[in-house]
């Protein structure tokens, strides 16, 4: 019975019939999901810009450092697609490299992050000196708190890797924290150029 | 310690429901089993309610206590009853109507169950720090300046939240990848139709509340000005976001109810399903459709008024896929050979009360109509009707429609009937008076009222005391029926979708071998034997 079970497992696997993973399908979901919940903070951003604006708290906003930083995130994503290549190729040294130093660029990022918020406090823009303030802070922080998960995720996957894991044939793992990474990325393209830009 | 008996050398089935089970079945009754447990806390709380409002003046509960009650009984039946509940039913049967072994994401599913329990406590709770008291809608400035508990209730709401989220990527992602073989989209069963509309509302619409909720926790918590009026902040946004998801949220809570009635008439009546693709894409048509009505709820919120035009429109089309379900429903039904078994009758008590409800809504999107009625028990009418007679009456039809496929027994019918008969009644009887309230002007959620609306509050009182002791003969049948019912066998209502094609129970991987689909689940018209039914499955094993 459980001789036939086993054989049978393969019509009931996962995945077979969209000539998509399952895990990939699902991830693309919760970014989907993700995907809303900023539009939500950037919906409130948006709306206290339009209709209660704080030009002279805007103008304190650091756009150099803040350049800096998104080109630190941005090389980030580059690292994430050098190391899932180089997994594509059995080069667990290189995956482990690329993905440590994911995990670098998103701690120096996070750094940056912090660096910026101090200084605007002690130039006095703080969660409750104004809507600007509660809904600057409030959108970056969370942004901010998914860097922080992807680092962590980042130094999980390292690990997995340091402990053999990931080949050729299995780099579902990386791909799947690629996507979150990646998403994280491009939302912060689209912070900067509202919060920052325009 | 007294279970260590001989018989204990088998696994001790029941206590799997109390641990961490990756088995779809095992968490769809944990699912089933808890909210209604949450069900009758919701309903305690409604006849509490009903007790104060019984006749005129404040004499159970003063107001902050009846706020109190108030907000908590709507959200428990929302967010720890209805929504959750129909996902529970999505987690047992999705698998099986597809001929999959399991959800796509087990350990997944059993967070999305394992997040209730927790939830549901901390709503409860509150009450000990001074419960949430701004109603389920939480307008702000009142759910920013309300005690504690308010922010207890937050986050227990965000933690609903995911774990309706997890459910839907779980959902989505099943129906999408583990279809058996030969099941294209249109052989999908109407339920799973519902169930992936639904899902989809779930992952656009839960998150932007979750956002909302993260506002007002802010608020709240650190010190932030989102709804501080005199420092620019603005409480209409937060009625923008609340109802961007609670908006659709009724059709989250009503899809799949839908999806249910849809599998319960051709088998009762002994036809196909009038209208499958119009069902399955009017289904999808509500939740995209349902994303763009938000603001009908806002019309006297002193919103732009030009605005208030386009949202009357869009919440009128939304009548068009509902009706094209109901009328491919009553066409199902015409001439067909109908038994009148329970699932049947509530599918019938579905329509009738859901007309109802879905009727006096399309009054209510209409402009001039709400702005005399809002926050009048005009809506709590309407949306008892909505929610109780419809959704509510599918959940029950879905529960004695499927007893027999989850437990192997057959409950008792005239216990059945009794239990519709009595439930149809107090729904009637607590809501139709509400309507009159409403239209001559009672205003909702206060303890006290003028002398003159006191007859209809004490109908809707004496039907919210019946609604209340209906699901007693409920209760009970279920229970016996459990325990000592006589077996069902696997298809007594020689139903043809594929969870009725394995046994009742199901065994543990649901089918012994992989299913393959060999017939349309509607292709009713010729009688199906059950023995027909089994042979079919297993000439289709190979």
């Amino acid at each position: 019975m459980s001789v036939q079970n086993t054989a049978q497992d393969e019509h009931f696997r996962a995945g077979k019939a969209l000539g998509l993973d399952h895990l990939k399908l699902g991830m693309w979901l919760f970014v989907g999901s993700e995907v809303m919940f900023f539009g939500g903070l950037i919906a409130a951003f948006l709306h206290y810009k339009v209709n209660t604006p704080s030009p002279v708290e805007t103008a304190l906003l650091d756009v150099t450092l803040v350049g800096i930083n998104t080109f630190i995130l941005l090389t980030s994503s580059f690292t994430v697609v050098l190391g899932l290549a180089r997994a594509q190729n059995d080069d667990r040294a290189g995956l482990m490299r690329f993905l440590g130093l994911t995990a670098l660029l998103g701690t120096v990022f996070l750094a940056g992050q912090v660096y910026e918020f101090v200084a605007l406090y002690q130039e006095g823009v703080t969660l409750s000196s104004s809507v600007f303030g509660s809904s600057f802070f409030t959108l970056t922080g969370f942004h901010g708190l998914h860097v922080l998960i992807g680092v962590g995720w980042a130094l999980a996957t390292l690990a997995k890797a340091v402990r053999g894991g990931y080949s050729r044939d299995d780099h579902i793992g990386v791909e799947i924290f690629g996507l979150y990474w990646h998403f994280v990325d491009i939302v912060w393209i689209v912070l900067f150029t509202i919060i920052y830009l325009i | 310690m007294s279970v260590e008996t001989p018989t204990a050398s088998k696994p001790i089935e029941w206590r799997r429901y109390f641990r961490w089970n990756t088995d779809h079945k095992v968490i769809g009754i944990q699912y089933l089993v808890t909210t209604f447990f949450f069900f009758m806390v919701g309903g305690a709380l409604a006849m509490l309610i009903r007790t104060e409002l019984a006749q005129p003046g404040q004499d159970l509960l003063n107001g902050v206590e009846y706020n109190r009650f108030l907000t908590n009984h709507g959200s428990v039946m929302i967010f720890l009853w209805i929504i959750p509940v129909l996902a529970g039913l999505g987690n047992y049967l999705i698998p099986l109507m597809i001929g999959a072994r399991d959800m796509a994401f087990p350990n997944l599913n059993a967070l999305s169950f394992w997040l209730i329990p927790p939830a549901g406590v901390l709503m409860i709770a509150s009450f000990f720090v001074g419960a949430a008291e701004s109603g389920w809608t939480a307008y702000v400035p009142l759910s920013v300046t309300a005690p504690m508990g308010q922010t207890v209730w937050a986050v227990s709401v965000v933690l609903l939240g995911f774990s309706s989220i997890f459910g839907a990527i779980n959902f989505v992602t099943t129906v999408l990848t583990m279809r058996a073989e030969g099941m294209g989209f249109w052989d999908l069963p109407l339920f799973v139709w519902g169930m992936l509309a639904t899902a989809l509302m779930v992952l656009l619409a839960t998150p932007v509340l979750t956002a909302g909720l993260v506002l007002i926790a802010m608020d709240r918590l650190a010190g932030t000005l989102f709804f501080a009026v005199a420092a620019g902040g603005n409480p209409i946004f937060w009625q923008n976001v609340f109802w961007f998801y609670s908006h659709p949220a009724v059709y989250i809570m009503i899809l799949p109810a839908m999806g249910v009635i849809s599998e319960v008439f051709p088998v009762f009546s002994r036809k196909p399903i009038f209208g499958y693709k119009a069902i399955a894409i009017s289904s999808m048509a509500i939740s995209v459709l349902g994303l763009t009505v938000w603001a009908h709820h806002m019309f006297t919120s002193g919103m732009n008024p030009a605005l208030r035009i386009p949202f009357m429109i869009t919440s009128m089309i939304i009548a068009v896929p509902t009706g094209i379900k109901i009328f491919s429903w009553l066409a199902t039904m015409w001439e067909g050979k109908l038994r009148f078994n329970t699932p049947m009758l509530f599918a019938l008590g579905f329509i009738s009360l859901f007309l109802i409800g879905g009727i006096t809504g399309i009054f209510l999107a209409s402009i001039p109509v709400d702005l005399h009625v809002h926050d009048t028990y005009f809506v709590v009418a309407h949306l008892h009707f909505v929610l109780f007679g419809g959704s509510v009456s599918a959940v029950y039809a879905a529960l004695y429609y499927w007893f027999p496929k989850i437990t192997g027994r057959q409950y008792d019918e005239r216990l059945g009937a009794t239990h519709f008969w009595l439930n149809f009644l107090g729904t009637n009887l607590s809501y139709l008076p509400l309507f009159v309230a409403g239209l001559l002007g009672m205003p909702r959620r206060v303890a006290d009222y003028a002398p003159e609306f006191a007859i209809y509050n004490q109908l809707a009182t004496l039907g919210a005391f019946l609604l209340g002791i209906s699901t007693l003969p409920f209760l009970y049948n279920v229970i016996i029926s459990w325990i000592k019912g006589p077996k069902a066998g696997d298809n007594p209502w020689e139903a043809l979708t594929l969870e009725w094609q394995t046994s009742s129970p199901p065994p543990e991987h649901n089918f012994e071998t992989a299913p393959v689909l060999s017939r349309w689940p509607y292709d009713f018209g010729e009688k199906v034997s059950p023995a027909d039914a089994s042979e079919a499955s297993a000439s289709a094993g190979d």
